[in-house]
């Protein structure tokens, strides 16, 4: 018997799709900003010449390459009030997790990128007299940086989507949603179908538009 | 007594556990052109790199204008502890230039910003001034018609002159150049050797690893055969190329221009 699809009970839901695609998009936002900048930070220890700084941000994207991330979400929501008396709503929660995580994989995208340029590109700089800093600001960031879109835009896409981890702690996102709406209607093929058409539709958007901003940024 | 710009001591270099530098000692007066000569792995290149401190110096001292480089902070036996803060390094290499095998130039900046970079930055002169000593640089290198060009709209030869021009326009008290032309194809070599022939002719402190010996015969004013880490034999470049005391500075020259014209 085949089974009867019907899309019609699901699609009258909307309006909580839209507000699971909100949420979705309010997380990946801030944790993306939030993201980069600790990326950066992190990025800045892991090459420092001080082991102090180098040691703890190396132990730092180590755990996070190496635990999955669901874990970072219940660490910082079930574990932390715990432990440490910290309570925090989803939301906080989740952008904790998503937050921390991928500040761990923008810093590997910015150290990769500044690592792949020539040691000579550091000696050129050096030999007219620039400081280290000078040498990075002047001569290694603007080249590293075209090197970073294509993976920084890869690594962002995969925040989007861990996003939806964010569904386990009860916040508002699109899995949430859909959750929920198939506990009403009882059509999950019918409502998963959707979200990932949604996703698809948002992110394949995002890459067009990554992709025509890559390609201005390298014909420079 | 010759007042030395630059003079080296006892200058030891090691990477790890493998002595590339086993003790060279140098002085240099204004003026000479020092051509470096000797087989790959007698560390030539090093010990060029040591003099603007591309390489920290495993022993040993440097001496700029009289005033040694570095602050000895200890000793640990026979060993110093020098420090060499990072601002000591810059003020050196603002005042020891170099040109490097691989030219280096910033591919992301046109053959004007590359030569300005220094100025602005390192020396803080205003962009109008810097300008106009780029230029000034970029026409005694002959590549006034190239200033908007990037690097990889240049041969070879041409991003060699605009490295050149990037080194003195930082007006250096010393010029190091690490084999400049190794990497050129062959007919594009001797437009940048008659360039840094041309700053000999200014004067110019400079120091030359090289495996062009036609040119260091008629560049050098001396000519150091290195070998095994240390200085084998030096002299005028008569005395190196014509009649070389030792046997193997002989076997050397004989080898490397078995196959010229």
């Amino acid at each position: 018997m085949a089974y009867e699809w019907d899309f019609g009970v699901v699609l009258a839901q909307w309006p909580l799709f839209l507000k699971g695609l909100g949420g979705t998009l309010l997380i990946a936002a801030i944790s993306i900003g939030l993201g980069v900048i600790l990326g950066a930070i992190i990025a800045t220890g892991r090459m420092s010449r001080l082991a102090w700084l180098r040691i703890p941000a190396g132990i730092y994207v180590d755990f996070y390459r190496n635990t999955p991330g669901i874990v970072h979400f219940f660490w910082f929501y079930y574990a932390l009030p715990i432990v440490a008396d910290i309570r925090m709503g989803p939301l906080e929660a989740a952008v904790l997790a998503l937050t921390t995580q991928s500040a761990s994989f923008y810093c590997e995208v910015f150290r990769g990128a500044i690592l792949s340029l020539p040691k000579g590109q550091w000696e050129g700089g050096a030999a007219i007299g620039m400081t280290r800093f000078q040498t990075l600001r002047r001569v290694i960031l603007p080249q590293a940086a075209l090197r970073m879109v294509g993976p920084f835009i890869e690594r962002t896409f995969e925040l989007i989507k861990t996003t939806s981890l964010a569904s386990t702690l009860a916040y508002g996102e699109l899995l949430y949603s859909a959750t929920q709406i198939s506990a009403q209607t009882y059509r999950p093929m019918e409502v998963y179908t959707v979200v990932a058409l949604i996703y698809f539709c948002l992110l394949f958007t995002f890459s067009l538009l990554a992709r025509r901003v890559e390609r201005r940024l390298t014909h420079v | 007594m010759k007042n030395h710009i630059l003079k080296v001591e006892g200058l030891t270099k090691s990477f790890g556990t493998n002595q590339v530098l086993k003790g060279i000692d140098l002085d240099i007066a204004p003026g000479e052109r020092i051509a470096i000569i000797g087989g790959s792995g007698s560390g030539k290149s090093t010990f060029l790199r040591c003099l603007n401190f591309m390489e920290t110096l495993t022993t040993g001292a440097i001496y700029l204008d009289g005033t040694r480089i570095g602050r000895v902070v200890g000793k640990d036996g026979d060993k110093e502890s020098v420090v060499y803060s990072p601002r000591t390094l810059c003020d050196v290499r603002k005042r020891v230039g170099m040109v490097f095998q691989q030219f280096n130039l910033f591919p992301h900046m046109s053959v004007l910003q590359n030569v300005m970079e220094g100025l602005v930055t390192v020396l803080g002169k205003s962009k109008g001034e810097a300008r106009q000593i780029a230029e000034a640089e970029l026409t005694k290198v002959a590549l006034h018609e190239k200033l908007d060009a990037f690097p990889s709209q240049l041969s070879g030869g041409q991003q060699q002159r605009v490295a050149i021009a990037r080194a003195i326009a930082m007006s250096p008290e010393i010029l190091l150049f690490d084999e400049p032309t190794s990497s050129l194809d062959p007919e594009l070599v001797g437009e940048v050797l008659r360039t840094i022939n041309t700053l000999g002719e200014e004067g110019r402190t400079m120091l030359l690893v090289t495996h062009e010996l036609g040119f260091a015969y008629r560049f050098a004013t001396r000519v150091l055969f290195l070998y095994d880490g240390k200085i084998h034999e030096q002299g005028t470049a008569e005395e190196i190329f014509k009649n070389p005391q030792s046997e193997r500075t002989r076997a050397f020259i004989a080898r490397s221009s078995e196959f010229s014209l």
